[in-house]
């Protein structure tokens, strides 16, 4: 039986990456991440890794983009603002096609905001944020346990895919302390030697870059290439969880801490006799919009809870396409919705 | 009278490429890119080199030089050497970049690698404009000198003054080599070469931070002939840019 | 006696002059009615026997257009 420790969420990002053979790692502080350059700071010098502190976080995307290049895995955090300056860094790794594990633990905004949890993020991380045609797959931990499962997850998928992949934590995930199962490593290899910058011994040189120039339709090709890799992402890396959906006829769809407060939410309004079910997206792109259409069919209303003023519901929206009316319950400026509230409002629908 | 042979004393370097340049007549580029391949050849390190093409009239760079090769962001080759350095410490990372690309945009991303000392070799190519995007002023525009930016000239009350990024390197603890030299004669480029084949030396001796600043021609940007604009780097720029060395940990001459 | 020759890529030479200026003898000159496949004029050594095989031309090329060859005795490698 696997030791159960008690761990931060912070902290067991760090420890999971390693787990998962990440040995560089850049940051900068910025609440409510400060632990994970912390304990990265601590730790990669155990493991012959490498942390640097960067002089900003456009430069810890950079050091991401170099490392990425020459074959290693590596990985940043940052929370909202620092995210923002890493825009332009995603965007690159996006267009050269490089894998990098990105870390937002979402603050509230927008500016300098507070150091609040928050969910204002969603459209910077799965409608761009970066400038162009790219995606990034997004992953939405709801446990400190799930934040350590995919954070081992997403270095394969970035590896598999050769793109960024976000872990969209609400701040709050990186601050709980949770009892958590380490993760074991995957085992995946993957095998970068056809495109890595090692220098061109005995080969042909590699070039890594988003700029096409010539011909006149290169640009059209690369895009044609990634629309075509996400389109298989989209195939194949779809996840989310169902809570008593089957029966239920009010559903209510959050991600992270919403969702977990949400649950709470089904489990009392089941209680006083209300069919509720719950619909948590896991990979916030790829969208589970199949998935959810058919979870919220038959359904009287689906409720979507979200600490931002209605980011997700626009894709709730587009998935159930009309066939089910949506509400929406938001909470802003790093405010929680209380279990409360959402019982209220479905019961609302009840007419009780 | 003794038979006579040729000899070849003066030919493309095996690392640039065989193709033409995109740079315009009379541009420093193609000296600079033609003494670094020189150097990487006479090192015998185009294998385990790796070269990180900025933003400006050499985000081409990597197609005249037969390495492995990389775009950065503007201004982020320091911070993407960086990564691909402490990946790969044994290979020849060249952060080759431009005046608003190190000193502009990029200023944090040069200091702070420099600060940390970081193993990588940073060839800075001062041509005192903007040259890809037209001619604009540039962190290294001379007073009175005037751009698509600064049409009445660079006026220090409204602008400031240009950088000497040498200096600015120099008062930093962490750098091992820095010098400026220029392309602009003969004379300068025998000694640029110098620099730059030392610059590299120290890389693969594993020393440190090595900085190259090269005062470079622009004549397109700078509206005069390419001859005219090689007098003028030697009239302008040397007496505001000195060249020489400003730091040599390995002392040598 | 000229101590060197120079070969100038025609193709590769934007005309830009750079030889033209740093050449100690004075012997390079800008063709005059005679332009490569881009439309530039190139530099030509009008004046061979002169050459000393100095390489200030092939120095100060950017376009590394240019070839210096030295004359030496047989066998003096």
């Amino acid at each position: 039986m696997a030791e159960r420790v008690l761990m931060k969420g912070n902290e067991v990002l760090g420890e999971a990456a390693i787990i998962a053979g990440c040995r560089f790692y850049f940051g900068y502080p910025i609440t409510p991440q400060n632990e994970v350059p912390a304990y990265f700071a601590a730790r990669m010098p155990k493991v012959g890794g490498t942390f640097i502190q960067a002089e900003s976080e456009a430069a810890a995307i950079n050091m991401v983009f170099g490392a990425a290049a020459a074959g290693a895995r590596a990985m940043t955090s940052s929370s909202s603002p620092g995210i923002s300056l890493k825009m332009e860094g995603i965007s690159y790794l996006s267009g050269a096609e490089l894998p990098a594990v990105v870390v937002n633990m979402m603050r509230g905004g927008p500016g300098l905001g507070n150091i609040a949890g928050a969910q204002g993020d969603y459209f910077q991380a799965v409608k761009g944020g970066g400038h162009g045609d790219y995606r990034c797959i997004v992953l939405a931990p709801a446990s400190v346990q799930e934040l350590a499962d995919l954070t081992v997850k997403a270095f394969d998928l970035a590896d598999e895919y050769r793109m960024v992949v976000m872990i969209l934590g609400d701040g709050f995930v990186g601050q709980m302390s949770e009892p958590v199962v380490l993760p074991e490593p995957t085992g995946r290899t993957f095998d970068k030697s056809s495109w890595a910058l090692t220098g061109a011994a005995g080969r042909e040189t590699h070039l890594v870059a988003s700029i096409r120039l010539n011909p006149e339709d290169a640009l059209e090709k690369l895009n044609v290439h990634l629309q075509e890799k996400y389109r298989a992402v989209e195939r194949r890396e779809v996840l989310f969880e169902e809570t008593q959906v089957g029966d239920a006829e009010y559903l209510i769809a959050g991600f992270g801490l919403s969702a977990r407060i949400a649950r709470s939410a089904v489990t009392t309004l089941r209680r006083a006799g209300v069919k509720a079910g719950l619909f948590r997206p896991i990979t916030l792109w790829p969208f589970p919009s199949a998935e959810l259409r058919r979870a919220a069919q038959g359904k009287r209303k689906v409720l979507v809870v979200e600490m931002n003023a209605g980011q997700m519901v626009e894709d709730v929206r587009l998935a159930v396409n009309g066939s089910v009316p949506v509400d929406f319950l938001g909470r802003l400026g790093g405010i929680t919705p209380q279990v409360d509230e959402i019982v209220e409002r479905v019961r609302s629908y009840a007419g009780a | 009278m003794p038979a006579l042979e040729e000899k070849l004393v003066y030919g493309r370097p095996a690392s640039l490429v065989d193709r033409p340049t995109h740079y315009c007549p009379g541009c420093g580029h193609g000296i600079i890119h033609k003494l670094l391949a020189q150097a990487i050849d006479e090192l015998g390190v185009r294998e385990r080199t790796i070269l990180i093409a900025p933003v400006g009239c050499s985000v081409l760079a990597y197609y005249y030089l037969a390495v492995d090769g990389i775009e950065a962001a503007h201004g982020r080759a320091p911070a993407v050497a960086t990564g691909l350095k402490r990946v790969l410490p044994d290979r020849v990372v060249i952060s080759y970049q431009g005046d608003g690309d190190l000193l502009a945009i990029g200023m944090g991303e040069t200091v702070h690698a420099a600060n940390r000392g970081e193993k990588i070799t940073v060839v800075f190519v001062n041509n005192a404009i903007y040259g890809m995007t037209g001619g604009q002023m540039a962190p290294t525009t001379l007073q009175a000198q005037r751009t698509k930016t600064s049409p009445y000239g660079r006026i220090p009350a409204e602008a400031g003054y240009p950088i000497r990024a040498c200096e600015l390197l120099n008062t930093l603890e962490a750098p091992y080599y820095i010098e400026r030299c220029a392309v602009n004669t003969v004379k300068n480029t025998l000694r640029a070469k110098r620099a730059i084949l030392k610059a590299l030396r120290y890389q693969v001796e594993g020393k440190g931070y090595s900085f190259v600043e090269v005062l470079s021609m622009c004549p397109t940007g700078w509206g005069v002939e390419p001859r005219e604009a090689a007098a003028w780097v030697g009239e302008a720029m040397v007496p505001w840019f000195p060249l020489g060395t400003l730091r040599d940990r390995g002392g040598e001459a | 006696m000229s101590r060197g020759r120079t070969e100038i890529d025609r193709e590769r030479c934007k005309g830009c002059a750079l030889c033209v200026g740093a050449c100690p003898e004075k012997i390079l000159a800008l063709s005059k009615d005679q332009f490569n496949t881009q439309g530039l004029p190139f530099a030509q050594c009008f004046d061979p026997d002169r050459c000393t095989a100095c390489q200030s031309c092939a120095i100060i090329c950017p376009d590394a257009a240019i070839r210096v060859m030295r004359l030496v005795a047989v066998g003096e490698g």
